[in-house]
């Protein structure tokens, strides 16, 4: 006899549903900025590419929908997006996103992730995960041999995990009680 | 009593007539009657009085009574200021940019003639892929693989091509490369991006003497870049872990902060590499000491070694200078020798020094 340990009360496993506008809108703008920011004001932000808009409301969709298959689409699409604005192939960061939205979604339902430090830590986590999916992939299938170079990938997981409370905290105002 | 009148009358009547100078002292100053210059040293004073004495009283109204008035002038001395201030910082801004597109400008008129200018709109917004988005496309007449430059120095080239904007692939992307040598020992490499956004010169073997601080420029072997544009300079030297140095630049353009780009439409490649194409046993030859160059092309400057010794071209020392790319002569017909400069960045072994400039 087995049986799943839920870590969450009843009401932490609330599901959100989004209206249309904001689930297309949110990753729209996500990209924007993620395009726009590291050139606007002649460069000066040029160290934002080291944040990951995308990836933070892959993240946020997942755990406030709390459906994998949904999150698995909702990261896939936006992954997509995101390889479609670079000179590599399309699905490196759609694969990696898939998995983080899969992952994002099904972590939702065990354990609270309404808090600032909890979705500081799995942004965290999740940016990892990412990493790691997008380079298995890249050394893989696409055979580009790039240098993992971890220590920058852990201090731009911090950076995306800070970003992440604040950009939670936004795009909780377009949450709808599902 | 009538006597003084009368007397007083004919003075009068002779100060109306009779004419003074204005100032002894300067007779060139002109003359005027007499009355005039009584009337005048009577009147002017007590006018002067009358004005200092307004004065004073209207300066100590304005300094010590009127205090409202003042702080209202003061308030708008204030909104004047920040309004000059920032017309001077959006003159400044303004001054700034007409600088920068008149360098490009310049730029484009005495290097390279066909040259679309672009103005940097997005990023890949990844440090996984070095894109830029530029604000012109197919409708501008640009094309893959077309060279991406400011004055500079070498940005990139155009990756994909829309409608309304491009992609540009910056050179420190993991994926690009570019043909390089360096200016003074005349090595040819290849440019290559790293993983973190720096520049590698690849293809130079470890047996060959490179000094930090040497300029790397575009040989133009790859067909996308015009001869001769600055890359960078060397910043380390260190012995790799194959048969060639790695070596590590500090590329002259600032490549994460870029504002307006020049593409270049017509690139003038049809110079020497086109004419006189780098020949494998050439490049052999710079590669590996011993193997001589053959003189199969006596124009292609006298490409084989003179003295049996490796044509290498460190046997030269008197460095070879790039010519500046000019359009090339349009009526004199192509298998005859035209005007047009040839650039003579390729190996040559030839004694004498070329006479040509630096690209500007």
């Amino acid at each position: 006899m087995s049986a799943a340990v839920i870590y969450t009360s009843r009401e932490e496993i609330e599901v959100y549903r989004f209206n249309l506008a904001a689930t297309f809108f949110i990753p729209l703008v996500a990209l924007l900025l993620q395009s726009y920011l590291p050139v606007a004001f002649h460069g000066r932000l040029h160290f934002f590419d080291v944040f990951d808009l995308p990836l933070l409301v892959t993240i946020f969709f997942g755990v406030a929908r709390r459906n994998p298959i949904a999150g698995s689409i909702t990261g896939c699409l936006i992954g997509l997006a995101q390889d479609a604005l670079t000179h590599n192939y399309l699905g490196l960061f759609g694969i990696a996103k898939t998995f983080v939205g899969y992952g994002a979604s099904s972590l939702a339902i065990k354990i609270d992730v309404e808090n600032p430090g909890s979705r500081f830590l799995i942004t965290v986590g999740f940016y990892i995960i990412h990493r790691i999916a997008y380079l298995l992939v890249q050394h893989g299938m696409v055979e580009q041999n790039a240098p993992a170079n971890w220590l920058h990938s852990i201090g731009a997981a911090l950076a995306n995990g800070l970003l992440a409370i604040v950009v939670f905290w936004v795009l909780d105002k377009f949450k709808q009680r599902g | 009593m009538i006597l003084g009148m009368v007397l007083l009358l004919q003075v009068f009547g002779l100060a109306v007539q009779v004419k003074r100078p204005v100032d002894p002292r300067h007779p060139e100053a002109g003359s005027v009657r007499m009355i005039r210059l009584w009337v005048s040293a009577t009147i002017t004073p007590l006018e002067r009085v009358f004005v200092a004495t307004g004065s004073w009283l209207a300066q100590s109204w304005h300094d010590y009574v009127n205090v409202g008035g003042l702080r209202r002038e003061n308030r708008e001395l204030r909104e004047q200021n920040e309004k000059l201030l920032l017309e001077e910082a959006r003159m400044a801004e303004e001054a700034n940019q007409a600088r920068r597109l008149q360098a490009l400008l310049d730029f484009k008129q005495h290097f390279i003639t066909q040259t679309v200018a672009a103005q940097v709109i997005g990023s890949s917004g990844t440090e996984q892929s070095r894109i830029l988005y530029i604000d012109r496309g197919s409708g501008d007449g640009l094309r893959p693989d077309m060279a991406v430059i400011t004055p500079d120095g070498v940005v990139g080239k155009v990756q994909e091509v829309f409608p309304f904007t491009a992609q540009v692939l910056v050179m420190n992307d993991l994926s690009s490369g570019v043909g390089a040598l360096l200016e003074k020992s005349r090595l040819h490499g290849v440019v290559k991006g790293t993983a973190t956004g720096e520049l590698l010169l690849d293809h130079v073997m470890v047996d060959e003497k490179v000094e930090p601080g040497e300029r790397v420029l575009t040989s133009g072997g790859d067909r996308i870049y015009p001869k001769g544009l600055p890359i960078g300079t060397v910043a380390q030297i260190s012995p790799g872990n194959n048969l060639f140095l790695t070596i590590h630049l500090r590329p002259t353009v600032d490549l994460s902060r870029l504002e307006e780009v020049l593409v270049v439409t017509q690139p003038h490649l049809e110079q020497a590499d086109s004419e006189n194409p780098v020949k494998a046993a050439d490049i052999l030859a710079q590669r590996l000491p011993g193997v001589t160059q053959k003189q199969e092309n006596p124009a292609d400057g006298q490409a084989g070694a003179t003295n049996g010794a490796p044509a290498n071209q460190k046997q030269n020392p008197a460095p070879v200078k790039i010519k500046p790319i000019r359009p090339p002569v349009k009526s004199a017909p192509q298998n005859q020798p035209t005007a047009t400069p040839t650039p003579v960045a390729t190996p040559s072994s030839t004694p004498t020094p070329p006479e040509v400039a630096k690209p500007q």
